[in-house]
């Protein structure tokens, strides 16, 4: 996958959620969860342990929240 | 099978909480206040003769026919004009009577052809009804007299024929357009015996401003206006009804046959969503189910750089499953999926992801609604519960105010607009917010008191100033926020909306908007009683589509406009059955109904029901999709009546996913866009060929019926099923009833819907279940599906597509009355009068400051790519901004829109594309190449004489 674009896509969804109540990266993380091919999931997740060039930081925390927490989104 | 004759009761029904009680001819007869005498005759059983009268118009006595006596009255008044009051005693027929009206039916008559042969729909004619109700046998007065026998006819419009030798200038025609279709495009001109029907001023018809919806042809009494297909082949003699193909109106249709012949498409006085009402697509532009182009006979090729090759179904489809059986053994299970149509029903929607879902064994599924109003679905869902509109489309007639932001219902969603016009014309204000000065800025009789003519790309911006003036102005209302929506929610809301970046004087330079204006529509909105949302993609299709839908629903609960009729937040969804494609799970993450594919009690039901273990994780979505072909890990795809090579954003991207995979399956009427880049092509049906149902705009499930056969022997939900059998998944399906009983089974928002129920109620608005049998008009009624409502805060993001020295232009995308989407359909019909290409508006400041001229050929260039199209200088547009549509293909629109896309849902950011035009004399390489490319790629093989 084009992680350029993946990180370009989750940094839209971070800046989304940076503006809500609550933790921003974790409810970035749940939307990439909820909405994200497992194939998308793995390449932008790949990045971000390469480094995570062109994520911004929320989204770059939700990237690697979804390293950690590999269950199904609800 | 019959043909269908509605009964006319003369005038429109009157709703009262008075009833009055009255005889007709000794009978006795309630009706409500405010009846008029013909229609209470009419409802006792008493026809009384009448030609100027329908009941689809207001009462205007013309025609003197409908005389009647009234115990104590003087004269014989005219009983359409005439109300009923308590006690009344009406005599409809006597001597008298009968005499009078003869009289009249005889002047008529005197200047009327009294051959048989000049009368088209002899046998369906109110003339020759009335010569025969009242007992003329001669006319006195001769016929050669002075009279309009020798006026020429109009046959300018390509569907129908105005000849005045057969107008008795009763104006129903006039007022239909008037009344019903809400364009004045047709007068009377002149005076006493010179008076004649006139379209515009004394234009032919194609001229005129008519909009060819139909209703004047409708209307007319005595085949004056009639349609050609009539006059070419005679009456039709059965009738079925069934549901539009077109927009997200779903009007009702009678279509009209003679055997397996379609004659005319007639809007049903029945059909709730449009009342009698049609436009032209949907009245006139159905001739393309029989077009040259269709395809019958199932094609396969083992690349594209081949030509087609027909085969028999067993073969194409053998072939289809063999290949994607391939591909998932060599690629991986994830390595296929499917695409739903919204052109097609809610059945064959459902059993395309079943068959994804429980054959391809992934959630790889997704529809066109993913490019239109996916962020409807995200947005709505999230502030109310539901992915769906909250009310009927009758209740525009309940709305004090009127909001149109991104839509553009008079082109777009005809019928509807019709009768947003009529609700505008009694007095509803009307608060237009778009780039574009759209017609009902200002059209007859209707002009917005507000147009927010804002830049491309600040839709956010805009809906947030107005709910800053709200919260700050002291307009919210309190106490339906208190007792409706969640608390926390709203006071971090209210915190955010507040601040001063959110003030009108704050966004005015960003948004193109003066603050006055925006505090003004916000005041009016807030306070100018019932005030209603109605939108479409011009509100989605951004970066920030989910984000706009969010800020409309935040407006509309803080206003206390939801929950009952005139008010609301109202997608206007592109094709028919957008919102049905979506209730059926057409989405790679949700079963139908919206419940997520990781919701393991709803995955037991489906897995249960189908015998399978339905995967827990996402799909991909259609862009996804397209990325990851290009990346090698998507290899085959099913795409069921949609082209996303024409209607997909930056074409070359898409074009360059299609062609990166090995086996693209391609279900259509026709050889589409797409099919270009196809390896298996399987005949579709069209609409008229198969039974099923749509879901419109406003949630109401609609029966399609089967007109006539499918074309190539099958219709698309049993292609779907042949496929899935030989893929390893049988269905066995006898009837498309069966798969809805199936989708009610699981799907607890249609529970209720059945065709046998369907049958009996006429349609149904879902929710459908034991909470509401017949449905349920108005959504979130005494409290939101999700709960409390949730405000949510909607801070603007400017889009990254950004104007500059290279791109100093915007571009918007739409489309016009006359076409359809990606044109397959009206392009293959007479609608090519109005629209034969898709031309670029440009404002003159903008045009004469790059030495362009109306009617010049211009190359349109943006980061993505490069088109030429025609330009025609438009003062519609504000500088700065361009539009044009996207019905052609050779045209390119989507050669130049970016891959920009909604935050949340992925939808295609169509709406914002910075971009130059500069005059050329020569198409874009893009054009060139493509062309070629086109020509090669959709040769069929001659079939080889056995």
């Amino acid at each position: 996958m084009n992680v350029r674009h993946l990180a370009n896509m989750a940094n839209q969804i971070a800046t989304f959620f940076a503006t809500q109540p609550g933790d921003a990266a974790e409810a970035t993380a749940q939307h990439i969860r909820q909405f994200w091919d497992p194939r998308m999931r793995t390449a932008i997740s790949k990045h971000a342990e390469a480094g995570g060039e062109g994520l911004d930081p929320v989204a770059l925390a939700a990237v690697r929240l979804l390293a950690e927490t590999k269950q199904p989104a609800g | 099978m019959t043909l269908i004759k509605e009964q006319d009761l003369g005038t429109p029904a009157v709703v009262s909480d008075v009833s009055v009680t009255l005889e007709i001819d000794g009978h006795p007869v309630t009706v409500p206040a405010g009846t008029t005498v013909m229609r209470a005759a009419a409802l006792a059983g008493v026809s009384v003769p009448k030609l100027c009268a329908t009941d689809t118009l207001e009462e205007f006595g013309s025609c003197r026919l409908c005389l009647v006596e009234i115990e104590g009255r003087r004269g014989t008044p005219a009983s359409c004009t005439t109300l009923v009051e308590p006690g009344m005693k009406v005599v409809t027929q006597n001597e008298r009577l009968g005499r009078l009206r003869r009289g009249v039916m005889e002047l008529y008559m005197s200047d009327f052809p009294t051959d048989n042969l000049a009368v088209p729909s002899s046998g369906d004619c109110e003339m020759q009804d009335m010569v025969a109700a009242v007992g003329l046998r001669e006319v006195r007065y001769g016929f050669a007299g002075a009279n309009h026998q020798d006026l020429p006819k109009d046959e300018s419009n390509p569907y129908f024929t105005f000849d005045p030798a057969k107008c008795i200038v009763c104006s129903r025609c006039v007022r239909a357009c008037a009344e019903v279709q809400g364009t004045f495009a047709l007068t009377i001109e002149n005076r006493g015996f010179a008076s004649k029907v006139s379209a515009g001023v004394a234009e032919p018809f194609l001229e005129s401003e008519c909009v060819s919806c139909g209703a004047c042809v409708d209307a007319c009494p005595t085949s004056s206006l009639m349609d050609k297909a009539i006059i070419d082949n005679g009456m039709p003699n059965r009738s079925v009804v069934t549901t539009c193909a077109y927009c997200g109106v779903g009007c009702s249709f009678k279509a009209e046959l003679q055997g397996n012949q379609v004659l005319r498409m007639r809007p049903h006085k029945d059909g709730k969503a449009n009342h009698g009402h049609s436009c032209v697509k949907g009245r006139f532009a159905w001739g393309y189910v029989t077009h040259k182009d269709r395809i019958t006979k199932p094609m396969i090729r083992a690349s594209i750089h081949e030509p087609w090759q027909e085969v028999s179904w067993e073969t194409a489809i053998n072939h289809a499953a063999s290949e994607f059986k391939r591909i998932q053994a060599k690629y991986g299970r994830g390595s296929i999926g499917g695409i739903t149509s919204s052109r097609c029903t809610n059945e064959e929607t459902f059993l395309v992801q079943k068959m994804v879902r429980a054959a391809f064994g992934n959630n790889n599924v997704d529809t066109c609604a993913r490019v239109c109003h996916s962020p409807t679905g995200y947005g709505l869902r999230t502030a109310f519960g539901t992915s769906a509109g909250t009310q009927d489309f009758d209740s525009v007639m309940d709305a004090d105010v009127i909001l149109v932001i991104g839509a553009n219902p008079t082109d777009a969603h005809p019928v509807f607009g019709s009768r947003m016009k009529k609700r505008l014309r009694q007095g509803a204000r009307l608060i237009v917010i778009d780039p574009r000065r759209i017609d009902l800025v200002r059209t007859p009789h209707v002009e917005a008191e507000h147009h927010l003519q804002l830049l491309p790309g600040t839709n956010v911006a805009v809906l947030n100033a107005l709910a800053h003036v709200i919260a700050t102005e002291g307009m919210v209302d309190e106490a339906f926020v208190a007792e409706r929506c969640d608390p926390a929610d709203f006071a971090v809301w209210l915190d955010f909306i507040k601040r001063p970046e959110n003030a009108p004087e704050a966004v005015e330079g960003m948004t193109g908007v003066p603050a006055a204006t925006i505090r003004a529509a916000a005041r009016l909105y807030a306070m100018g009683g019932n005030a209603a949302i109605y939108y479409g993609l011009g509100v989605t299709e951004h970066s920030q589509g989910s984000t706009a839908v969010m800020a409309m629903a935040n407006l509309a609960m803080a206003t206390g406009n939801l929950g009952r009729p005139g008010v609301g937040v109202n997608p206007l969804r592109g094709q028919n059955n957008v919102q049905g494609s979506c209730d059926m799970g057409s989405f790679p993450h949700e079963l139908s109904g919206y419940r997520h594919v990781a919701d393991e009690g709803v995955r037991a039901l489906f897995d249960q029901a189908w015998g399978v273990t339905i995967d827990h994780e996402p799909g991909l979505r259609i862009p996804n999709m397209l990325d990851a072909a290009i990346d090698g890990s998507f290899k085959g795809l099913y795409i069921q009546g949609e082209d996303i090579a024409q209607s997909d954003p930056n074409i070359q991207h898409v074009t360059a996913g299609l062609a990166a995979m090995e086996c693209v399956v391609i279900q259509d009427i026709f050889l589409n866009e797409t099919a270009n880049y196809a390896h298996v092509f399987l005949p579709g049906s069209s609409f008229l060929e198969k039974d099923g149902t749509f879901t419109n705009a406003e949630r109401r499930i609609s029966r399609v019926r089967k007109a006539i056969p499918p074309m190539a022997g099958m219709a698309d939900w049993e292609v779907t099923m042949a496929l899935s059998r030989a893929l390893g998944y049988p269905m066995d399906y006898t009837h498309p009833s069966e798969i809805m009983d199936e989708i009610a089974a699981l799907t607890p928002t249609f529970a209720g819907v059945s065709f046998e129920r369907l049958d009996q109620l006429g349609s149904i608005q879902w929710p459908c279940n034991e909470k509401a049998p017949e449905g349920t008009p108005t959504m979130h009624v005494g409290g939101f599906a999700r709960g409390r409502g949730k405000f949510v805060v909607t801070a603007y993001v400017p889009t990254e597509e950004r104007t500059g020295p290279r791109f100093p232009l915007l571009l918007t995308t739409g489309r016009i009355l006359s076409q359809y989407n990606v044109g397959a359909q009206t392009r293959r019909t007479a609608n090519t009068v109005w629209h034969g290409e898709d031309v670029l508006e440009i404002h003159p400041h903008d045009a004469e400051q790059r030495g362009i001229q109306d009617g010049d050929v211009v190359l349109l260039a943006s980061r993505a790519g490069e088109t030429t199209l025609t330009a025609l200088i438009s003062e519609r547009m504000q500088p700065g901004v361009v539009y044009t549509t996207f019905h052609h293909p050779m045209s390119g629109a989507n050669v130049v829109t970016t891959e920009n896309s909604d935050w949340a849902t992925n939808c295609p950011e169509y709406k914002v594309t910075a971009v130059e035009v500069r005059l050329t004399n020569q198409p874009s390489r893009w054009q060139e190449e493509y062309e070629q490319f086109r020509e090669a790629a959709r040769q069929i093989a001659a079939v080889a004489a056995e």
